[in-house]
């Protein structure tokens, strides 16, 4: 496998560049970039010592969770997992995120490749008013509007489902993606919708047959941008579950193990270990479109 | 603008330019595409941000329907609450102290990683991007079990290096408590602003550092003259992101501390949902209309930074310091 790469710049990092430098060995920047090598190594394995430090207690017996810096525990004990996933339910969790997540990104790609396609494309009465009002909406704090829709979701009768969760999920102004997909729709050529025209495609057949399939990039970019998000997301399922732990999200379980008369510190690692590696290799796997989505949505 | 005409053309041929009626009926399918993504927004961001004001003015524990209409109020009872503006002024104090540091930090660490000498620059950037997109709550139980006073791994290292006899009480001292917390939190969204500065160094085109070297530039020369005014525009786009964001800490704080000990990491969404939903296992506190009041105050504060922050980055990009915009 290659090493994970990580580059706003994208392929272009990947040649290399042997430039001059090659042919002309220069000394004074071997040794610089090994002294930035030996300052940086001990920081990034300090960074991620956290997450390996969790891995390692999630297999040791409780007793032994605190118990010096080493990582590799002497006995493997895997039946820490078996009763996280079994005992304490985190498979019900597991399927209620995963429920949850794949609702949020449908929901999501959808609304704002919809959005994104008419207020890239189209000059239409309200436009300006509108892209003001979406602009304004990135300020609004989660904290602020929390209570409304938890009120919200009871008028509903939506609360005790998941999919109260979703759509309060989707609901939140998802601004970076709107305008992700308002770019990439505007710098396309005009004459794509003309010749559908003359081939007889209408307004919605000329966006789903021609326009969306070419937005492919961007609709990765977005699918990951919400599957992270709606992993992670805390605050919502929280409230929205407060009277139905049956439906809690794997964040808001682990977190509700605390409060219980759940004091196993090596289930707890466990359990955290289930729920952040789903989103760690999504991210290792496709992070190329996460972190070029994110870089170009700056960049605007 | 013209493009609309790609939506309808009136049967004789006309294009939609007259009357206001007439150009709403032309666009309709616009509408009509828009219809979900509008109505979901209208829910869950515009209803929730009127009713917010409204609540604010009534007396409501939120279990049963009747709302007591009080005026003022829940306003002027905050004016006078100890909580809330003890947990005010930790917000701004947290996201005062974050907010420089993360940004400087990762600036640095940008610079560093964008030269294309660094083979293993992708390598490092992953690794610190890594904690970014992990689950927020979840991170913060690990992290309170590194921090444990208890033989956590913290303290572990501390003893190994015999820095201190006793072990110190990262998240149990609550003079200590909140630089534990930024802290950790830097480490935490240190990659976001990092990848936004690469983001950022790579508009600049090579060849302007190229020409300044054959020109006899240092480094420093270098970066004073061209990555520094050709960054300020992204600076301030990643201020406001960086700011916005280390005000909104809910998860990251709850999971980490629940507010203590003590409060003395109660910050202001921490307020809110304490007043609003009582403290985990205790629900006698429930005034949904006071933390509403509570949550008022608080987007407008935010609105303000916002407000504060757009007019600088109008004043930015009107000046002549943004030629990357004009590439």
């Amino acid at each position: 496998m290659t090493t994970p790469e990580l580059t706003a710049r994208g392929s272009r990092a990947k040649m290399g560049v042997p430039s001059a430098g090659v042919s002309r060995p220069r000394p004074r920047g071997r040794v610089r970039r090994m002294v930035t090598y030996a300052i940086l190594t001990p920081i990034a394995l300090a960074w991620i010592y956290p997450f390996l430090w969790m891995m390692s207690a999630s297999v040791r017996p409780n007793g032994k969770v605190f118990a010096g810096l080493g990582l590799f525990p002497t006995k493997w004990f895997f039946s820490n997992y078996t009763d996280a996933w079994v005992d304490a339910e985190m498979g019900r969790y597991f399927l209620n995120t995963v429920v949850v997540t794949f609702g949020g990104v449908a929901i999501v790609v959808f609304t704002t490749a919809t959005m994104g396609y008419v207020l890239g494309r189209y000059a239409f009465p309200g436009r300006r008013i509108l892209v003001a009002v979406l602009g304004a909406l990135v300020f609004l704090p989660q904290g602020y509007t929390i209570i409304p829709i938890f009120d919200l979701i009871g008028k509903l009768h939506l609360d005790g489902t998941l999919f109260g969760i979703i759509i309060a999920e989707s609901g939140q102004a998802h601004i970076i993606q709107l305008l992700l997909y308002a770019g990439y729709f505007r710098q396309l050529p005009k004459e794509l919708e003309e010749s559908a025209t003359m081939d007889g495609a209408g307004f919605f057949t000329i966006f789903v047959r021609v326009f969306l399939p070419l937005a492919k990039p961007v609709t990765a970019t977005v699918v990951i941008l919400q599957f992270i998000a709606s992993w992670n997301d805390f605050l919502l399922p929280l409230v929205l579950t407060l009277s139905q732990p049956d439906l809690r999200t794997l964040a808001v379980a682990v977190y509700s193990f605390q409060g219980e008369n759940y004091t196993s510190y090596a289930q707890m690692n466990a359990a955290s270990t289930i729920s952040l590696l789903p989103v760690v290799v999504v991210f290792l796997l496709l992070q190329r479109y996460f972190v070029e989505g994110i870089a170009g949505a700056v960049k605007q | 603008m013209a493009s609309i005409s790609a939506v309808r053309r009136e049967p004789t041929g006309q294009e939609p330019h007259g009357s206001l009626r007439r150009r709403i009926w032309a666009a309709r399918p616009c509408y009509l595409l828009m219809l979900p993504g509008l109505v979901l927004i209208v829910m869950f961001s515009f209803y929730p941000l009127v009713m917010s004001w409204y609540y604010a003015f009534f007396d409501w524990s939120g279990f049963e329907q009747a709302k007591h209409f009080v005026g003022w109020q829940n306003f002027r009872e905050l004016m006078g609450d100890e909580y809330f503006w003890k947990a005010f002024g930790r917000s701004a104090w947290f996201a005062g102290v974050a907010t420089p540091v993360e940004l400087l930090l990762s600036l640095v660490v940008a610079i560093v990683l964008n030269d294309r000498s660094l083979r293993l620059a992708p390598l490092f950037r992953t690794l610190f991007f890594v904690p970014v997109v992990t689950t927020t709550a979840i991170v913060s139980i690990v992290m309170s079990m590194v921090f444990s006073a208890f033989n956590g791994p913290a303290n572990e290292v501390l003893r190994a290096f015999h820095l201190t006899e006793r072990p110190v009480g990262f998240l149990t001292d609550p003079h200590l408590v909140m630089w534990t917390a930024i802290g950790i939190f830097v480490w935490k969204w240190f990659g976001q602003p990092m990848i936004y500065w690469l983001a950022g160094l790579q508009t600049i085109p090579s060849e302007l550092y190229e020409a300044a070297q054959v020109d006899g530039a240092g480094w420093w020369r270098r970066s004073v003259s061209i990555t520094a005014p050709l960054l300020t525009p992204f600076a301030v786009i990643i201020t406001l992101i960086v700011l916005v964001g280390n005000m909104q800490v809910f998860a990251f704080m709850q999971a980490l501390t629940h507010g203590g000990p003590y409060f003395s990491t109660e910050v202001m969404e921490l307020y809110i949902y304490r007043t609003a939903f009582g403290a985990q296992g205790q629900v006698s506190a429930q005034r949904l209309g006071y933390a509403s009041a509570a949550g008022v105050l608080f987007g407008l504060l935010l609105i303000v930074l916002a407000v504060a922050q757009i007019t600088a980055v109008r004043r930015l990009r009107r000046g002549p310091g943004t030629p990357a915009e004009s590439r």
